[in-house]
């Protein structure tokens, strides 16, 4: 605004007009973002067209699709409860408090996301097989009694305690190659997940209402049920989702660690996996079609708890 | 009374050494100082939420320095207030006494007295998330008062409010100092907070070697 009140305007032009410019950068924009959100829509068109509601109803009535349904809900929501478990109490701790090795627990909470998924199921398997030597020298197995384990007779390694075993022998839980492996191997991948959502959950808690908590005559574990896990029940519910999505869509620590036995081990991400071995084109994509419903779902679910949040 | 004698506190690199100063039990102390000087860090030592790394910390000449926050007896209000914004009002007065397993009727009355003495009680069944500044305010000083405290740490409690909200909150707290007996501790940057309610005005300066200092300042009018 000039002194004598009048506005002044630019008297040269850069020859090119604001609108235009606007039009190329949205055109820009739009073109580059398109082309991810038209791949997934093809994706779902092209496994929509391939089916039939027909062929679809009649391999969702598979016997062995219906016990795999039922395997993977149970297992689902069984990891997704341990994960959120685990995760409440390690997200609170690394979003609150700096202690030594911080850092370390931190990086090695995310190593499971990184970890290439078939590696992470061997890991396991040779967690649940290899023979831990210390526990000779420290006389927690009897060299003459002690099993050596699958792996241990293949390779004729020295006997020691095998966790495995122990399990089977001593808790009655065998694991390998039954349904709790299914559970462990989606545990381990989903429970990263989650800790980094009850963390951020936490980061976002006022922590300075838990030292006032603290003044007023609570503990620190007082604190921390009374004030701040109140506050953080729409991200333990988003945590328990993620993981139960992210186990949803697990698969190679599965088929490495549990295997992929029908009616035993058969969740429905492995359910795809073998009818494409047998040839079943079409039940692979009844199930893979279930399995993006469901993944609607819980995206549905995360969506309208993240507007709750951010209200 | 409160009593530092030497008190040194870390906050991350920051360092205050060799606290000292008293305060009389019942008076109404201001302390002042720079932005960043340390007054919350200090504040937060004498409630127990950070380690003395040396010197003592007496209330009512009784040594608390290793005592845990709970134990000391101290009503604590930061300056975000840090209300609780999943409990109502209500809650946030009975927090303390629901610790101390305090009995429904024991609680109910003690609610009612700072419920009338905030003038509050309108508020009672209202969470917080709806609440004006003012109005905030007094449910934080409700819920620190609610233990019965021996002395009440204030952390700027009256600068977030608007000229109006904030007299009358002065001439709440001063009424809360002399009814209740309470000492305070009000940090402030506000010369009138000073004048209008200290009775004595403390302030953290820092001397020529660069070495943070309480410097009792006497009578703050």
């Amino acid at each position: 605004m000039s002194a004598s009140g009048k506005q002044q305007y630019p008297m040269v032009s850069n020859g090119r007009r604001g609108p235009l410019r606007d039009a190329v950068f949205f055109l820009v924009l739009g073109g580059l973002s398109s082309c991810f959100v038209l791949l997934i829509v093809l994706l779902l068109a092209a496994d929509l067209s391939f089916t039939s509601p027909t062929a679809f109803a009649a391999a969702l009535r598979k016997p062995e699709i219906q016990a795999a349904f039922r395997l993977t809900m149970l297992t689902c929501t069984l990891a997704a409860v341990l994960s959120v478990w685990v995760a409440t109490p390690l997200g609170y701790l690394l979003s609150r408090f700096r202690f030594p090795g911080s850092r370390i627990v931190d990086v090695i909470v995310d190593i499971p996301i990184v970890l290439p998924p078939l590696v992470l199921g061997l890991s396991l398997l040779i967690l649940f097989h290899q023979p831990f030597p210390l526990t000779r020298w420290l006389g927690l197995a009897d060299t003459e009694a002690a099993g050596v384990g699958a792996v241990g007779a293949a390779t004729g390694r020295p006997a020691g305690w095998i966790l495995e075993d122990w399990l089977e022998e001593s808790a009655g839980i065998p694991v390998t190659y039954r349904w709790p492996a299914v559970v462990l191997a989606q545990f381990a991948v989903s429970c990263a997940f989650a800790v980094r959502t009850m963390r951020v959950t936490f980061d976002q808690i006022n922590p300075r209402a838990e030292d006032v908590a603290r003044t007023l005559g609570c503990t620190r574990g007082q604190a921390f049920l009374q004030v701040a896990l109140p506050q953080a029940w729409r991200g333990i519910l988003t945590a328990g989702t993620i993981s139960w999505a992210r186990a949803l869509g697990e698969f190679g620590p599965i088929l490495v660690f549990a295997g992929a036995t029908r009616f035993r081990t058969e969740v429905l991400s492995t359910s795809v996996f073998l009818e494409l071995s047998v040839g079943q084109l079409d039940a692979a994509v009844a199930v893979s079609l279930m399995m993006v419903l469901m993944a609607v779902a819980v995206l549905l679910f995360l969506r309208w708890l993240g507007a709750g949040m951010s209200t | 009374m409160i009593e530092l004698a030497d008190v040194s506190v870390r906050s991350g690199e920051y360092l205050l050494e060799g606290m000292s100063f008293q305060v009389q039990a019942g008076a109404y102390a201001v302390l002042m100082g720079r932005t960043g000087i340390g007054k919350t860090t200090l504040l937060e030592a004498i409630c127990g939420l950070r380690r003395v790394l040396r010197g003592r910390v007496l209330l009512g000449g009784v040594n608390v320095t290793g005592w845990s926050p709970g134990d000391r007896r101290i009503g604590y209000m930061p300056q975000d207030l840090a209300l609780f914004p999943t409990m109502t009002v209500r809650q946030h007065l009975e927090f303390a006494q629901r610790l101390q397993r305090a009995s429904q009727s024991v609680m109910a009355a003690r609610v009612g007295e700072l419920a009338e003495l905030l003038e509050i009680g309108h508020l009672l069944s209202r969470g917080v998330r709806g609440l004006s500044g003012g109005e905030a305010q007094r449910v934080a000083l409700g819920r620190a008062l609610a233990a019965r405290p021996a002395l009440l740490l204030l952390d700027e409690p009256i600068s977030a409010l608007d000229a109006e909200t904030r007299s009358s909150a002065r001439r709440m707290l001063k009424t809360l100092n002399r009814q209740t007996g309470v000492t305070v501790l009000h940090v402030t940057h506000d010369q009138e907070d000073a004048e209008l309610l200290g009775d004595v005005c403390l302030r953290l300066e820092r001397t020529g070697t660069g070495r943070v200092q309480v410097i009792c300042a006497g009578a703050a009018t």
